[in-house]
């Protein structure tokens, strides 16, 4: 098939640009359209995604059993703990659970959960049934919180009530029911939380080996790793670092509204902005020693990747790569990554940026990258094709649509096995890069950008 | 006795718009449509993407506040709208979400209207199949998917006289095993639904809006003149199955016969193929069969009374059980996320009636459920999906996977369970696992076992 005939359908065509192409306004953070095969979840998702790395807390997702299959244990969250998180939890609801209401039902799942599991805490996500039943799921979890002493905190995630990030938002409330509630008194002076972090593949340990030789305390971190009394305490910080901030901003602003804790945005990917994320917190603490020894970090680990990265560079320059990430703040650090590697951004885009993320974006690329919102697989193959991209970052869904046309492909979501944050994840990312774009198979494929090549 | 928990924990089924969007997959040129909020169609695509390595388009009606009160006709009619342009599709597959059915939108009403409104504009074949989750699993939507089918797209067009074969949920390369074996019978065949090449294709040397392969739709408006339908089953009664109904409408000889796993089961499948065409076993098949038995008597002590837990949906874990009887393994616990244990029972007592007494037997049961029964029976060794990786490693005994999802293994495409080729592969991979936990645990570590 010829790729013009892959048309962009009409409602669609102000959320795709071209860097260059002037005037630009992306029209961004709306529904996906009917028919369109989004790259999106639903807002259980959303909530789902912020809250799943508490590790010793009850999730028990309350609806027909789909939603929590399809969630258990996909996600790379480690623990260096209770791995409560890791199983599956439903209310299963049947027909007659449909038509007469789940209230019961999940009032006796709750009471046996938690008397089984004893966690610290327990989140209920209401699915979209709940919402429809009308089940009074607030009053369900106060009678439970009333008879077991820990928090049962709802969260709104009916999958029909908005996007992803409506799901980002409903979780942040329910977190802001647990912050604030515990004792404040045992955290040292240069504290500080790590919000929008997941500790996928042991990320989190990564920062926060990187701050205590700082001398800088990380009191808790949301929600990678994540202990429901940590939470409940780290209020008492003096700053918030929030990372991946499409997914957590709303309890760092919070926080800041409700006990003036300052937060600053920061990204651990790539070696310029994990340095510039560190070096940030050390200067907001003013401390000589503090900034000392950041200086002391950051010049030791650049010493030790670098030499690594350039044999890389020098392997994958004028590569180009295609990019589309659920947040947008982690695609401008991608951007940054790959020109360290030599290779150059022709698309990038992702499923909940907002406008401001846009333009950011539009000022970081080279001209003429493509930038695309809430993008679907039949617009990924129309512009990778256009562009010559050879490699693809995303996530799970987007992986076979590279391999099928024959490009390297790495997984830059909350699957990862691989910690890709922090200097360390910097070399990962590069070997990643290295391996995708070198592999010998591609020339046993056709690729996109030319002709059949002959196999010799 | 394990409690008995009105929660599930750790699920050991998916929901019935998986098997219906895995039915509709099998019809060439199809896109499925899930008729619901976006989150379901989404999953289920990342779920079949982790099993199949593949390219898997799923559309959404994307229902938002409105649609969830007032009804989703027009996000429906808008979906199928924006399917048509983008993929130009021959058929678009509609199954309902547990919202859309909760909500009680009549998609049978729907589509009627808008095909009448439509006009001269071209819309594609539609076919929609009602799926609630919450009464029925994957396998319970993909029957409701095939039976949609000929419900709403069979017909009597006069065509060459064939034979119907409705697999049920296999892999790919169990469908291209079952066509290969009825075609050296020499016998036409309409095989519903063939997902073979869409979820196990090549890679592309050009753009593909829609992947290869699949059931024409043409062999579909003829299927009402099948000679025998063969409908490989021992869950579900015709009145649920597209055999059932092929039989119904068009007086279609209806055969319903377990998965062919095993030597006696297969041989069950291959007589009748042998009754339906008139000819014997050809010398491919039976020599495989013979080699097949060889290697039951080269392993039989290996197996010999080794202990198997079995968990997946109810028609694999059937004749799965009636395969490890054959060669003096005991299946001592089979269960399935689906169904309920009477109906499991039944078929396995039936498909295997040596196993009375020998076995434990869960429906409807959860991975909880599962791991505190298999404590319980010595295993030797699991056979089922990805899912029981963790009750492999709690208990220290091997998995070996089949059935559906295989998210942490290369190739599920084209792992075999049945006929005497897929047994043989399925055997070899028991007994090795079985002689690999042995000589791993055993402190000499002989080299010739
Ligand atoms: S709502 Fe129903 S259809 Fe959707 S994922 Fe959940 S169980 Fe499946
Ligand atoms: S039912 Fe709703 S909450 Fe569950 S997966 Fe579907 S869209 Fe999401």
């Amino acid at each position: 098939m010829n790729n013009d005939m892959i048309d962009i359908l009409e409602d669609r065509k102000d959320q795709i640009h071209r860097t260059g192409a002037a005037p630009y306004a992306m029209d961004c953070q709306k529904r996906s359209l009917a028919g369109s095969v989004s790259q999106r979840a639903c807002v259980f998702c959303g909530s789902r995604v912020v809250l799943y790395p508490i590790t010793d807390a009850l999730h028990l997702v309350h609806g027909p059993v789909g939603c929590a299959a399809y969630t258990w244990d996909i996600r790379g969250a480690l623990s260096s703990g209770p791995e409560l998180h890791r199983l599956s939890f439903s209310t299963d609801l049947r027909e007659k659970d449909v038509i007469y209401g789940g209230e019961k039902k999940l009032y006796a799942a709750l009471t046996e959960l938690i008397a089984e599991y004893h966690p610290q805490a327990a989140f209920i996500y209401s699915t979209c049934i709940v919402g429809l039943i009308g089940d009074d799921v607030q009053a369900v979890a106060r009678k439970v919180e009333r008879e077991t002493g820990i928090p049962v905190i709802p969260v709104q995630s009916e999958g029909f009530r908005g996007t992803k990030s409506t799901g980002y938002k409903a979780a942040c409330d329910a977190l802001s029911r647990l912050v604030g509630t515990g004792p404040t008194h045992h955290l040292p002076d240069h504290s500080i939380n790590i919000i929008g972090e997941f500790n996928l593949a042991g990320e989190a340990w990564i920062l926060r080996r990187y701050y205590e030789r700082m001398g800088v305390h990380v009191a808790a971190t949301l929600t990678g790793d994540g202990r429901v009394n940590d939470i409940r305490s780290c209020h008492g910080v003096k700053l918030n670092v929030v990372q991946c901030s499409g997914s957590m901003m709303h309890i760092a602003k919070w926080m800041k509204d409700t006990y003036g804790i300052p937060f600053i945005r920061a990204s651990y990917f790539g070696i310029e902005d994990v340095s510039r994320a560190l070096y940030d917190v050390a200067e907001f603490f003013g401390d000589d020693t503090v900034v000392e020894r950041t200086r002391d970090l950051v010049r030791q680990e650049v010493k030790a990747i670098l030499p690594q990265l350039s044999l890389w560079r020098s392997a994958l320059e004028g590569r180009k790569a295609a990019i589309y990430t659920g947040g947008a703040f982690k695609a401008f650090s991608l951007v940054r990554s790959l020109r360290t590697l030599g290779v150059k951004t022709v698309i990038v885009g992702s499923q909940t940026g907002n406008q401001e993320d846009y333009e950011l974006l539009r000022e970081l690329c080279d001209e003429g990258t493509v930038l695309i919102d809430d993008t679907n697989p039949l617009e990924l193959q129309k512009f990778i094709r256009e562009t010559g991209a050879d490699l693809l970052i995303g996530g799970v869904k987007e992986r076979p649509i590279a391999h099928k046309l024959g490009l390297g492909f790495c997984d830059h979501n909350h699957e990862r096995k691989l910690p890709l944050a922090g200097f360390e994840g910097m070399v990962h990312f590069g070997r990643e890069v290295y391996a995708s774009l070198q592999s010998p198979v591609w020339h046993l494929t056709y690729r996109s950008s030319g002709p059949c090549k002959e196999v010799s | 006795m394990t409690p008995s928990y009105v929660s599930t924990r750790n699920p050991c089924k998916l929901c019935a718009p998986f098997g219906a969007t895995l039915a509709f997959l099998g019809l060439e040129g199809c896109i499925p449509l899930l008729h619901g909020s976006q989150g379901c169609s989404t999953y289920i695509r990342r779920y079949m993407i982790g099993h199949f390595r593949e390219p898997v388009d799923v559309a959404s009606s994307n229902f938002h506040e409105q649609a969830a009160i007032f009804g989703g006709k027009s996000n429906l009619a808008e979906a199928i709208f924006n399917v048509v342009k983008q993929y130009q599709p021959r058929v678009i597959g509609i199954a309902t979400t547990c919202l859309a059915e909760t909500i009680g939108d009549d998609v049978g009403m729907i589509l009627r209207e808008l095909s009448s409104k439509a006009g001269n504009v071209d819309l594609p074949a539609l076919v929609h199949a009602s799926t609630p989750s919450y009464h029925g699993c994957d396998a319970e939507g993909y029957h409701a998917a095939i039976r949609a089918m000929v419900d709403q797209l069979a017909g009597n067009q006069p065509g060459a006289d064939h034979l119907a074969l409705f697999p049920g949920m296999l892999s790919s390369e169990d469908l291209r095993y079952l066509r290969d074996l009825v075609e050296d019978f020499e016998l036409p065949v309409i095989m519903l639904s063939d997902y073979a090449d869409r979820l196990d294709g090549p890679t592309w040397d050009t753009f593909h809006r829609i992947p290869k392969g699949g059931t024409p739709l043409e062999q579909l408006y003829r299927l009402g003149g099948a000679r025998t339908c063969l409908e490989l089953t021992s869950i579900y009664e015709p009145a649920r199955t597209g055999g059932g109904l092929l039989a119904d409408r068009f007086g279609v000889r209806h055969v319903r016969l377990p998965m062919p796993i095993g030597v006696k089961l297969t041989d069950r499948f291959t007589r009748e193929l042998e009754a339906i065409s008139g000819r014997s076993l050809p010398y491919r098949h039976a020599a495989e069969r013979g080699r097949l038995i060889d290697s039951y008597v080269d392993a039989h002590k290996y197996v010999f009374d080794k202990r198997a837990v079995l968990f997946g949906h109810e028609d694999l874990v059937v004749s799965l059980s009636a395969f490890l009887a054959e060669v003096g393994m005991i299946p001592a616990l089979i269960a399935s996320g689906g169904g309920n244990a009477g109906r499991l029972r039944r078929a396995v007592l039936s498909a295997a009636p040596e196993l009375e007494g020998h076995t434990r037997i869960l429906g409807g049961v959860d991975f909880a459920e599962i791991e505190e029964a298999a404590v319980q029976v010595q295993a030797d060794l699991l056979i089922g999906s990805s899912n029981g990786y963790r009750l492999s490693r709690q208990l220290g005994v091997p998995l070996v996977r089949v059935g559906l999802p295989i998210h942490d293994r290369l190739g599920a495409a084209r792992v075999m369970h049945v006929g005497y080729r897929g047994t043989q592969q399925l055997f070899d991979r028991i007994v090795n696992a079985l002689l690999e936990a042995r000589q791993d645990g055993d402190p000499t570590g002989y080299t010739h076992m």
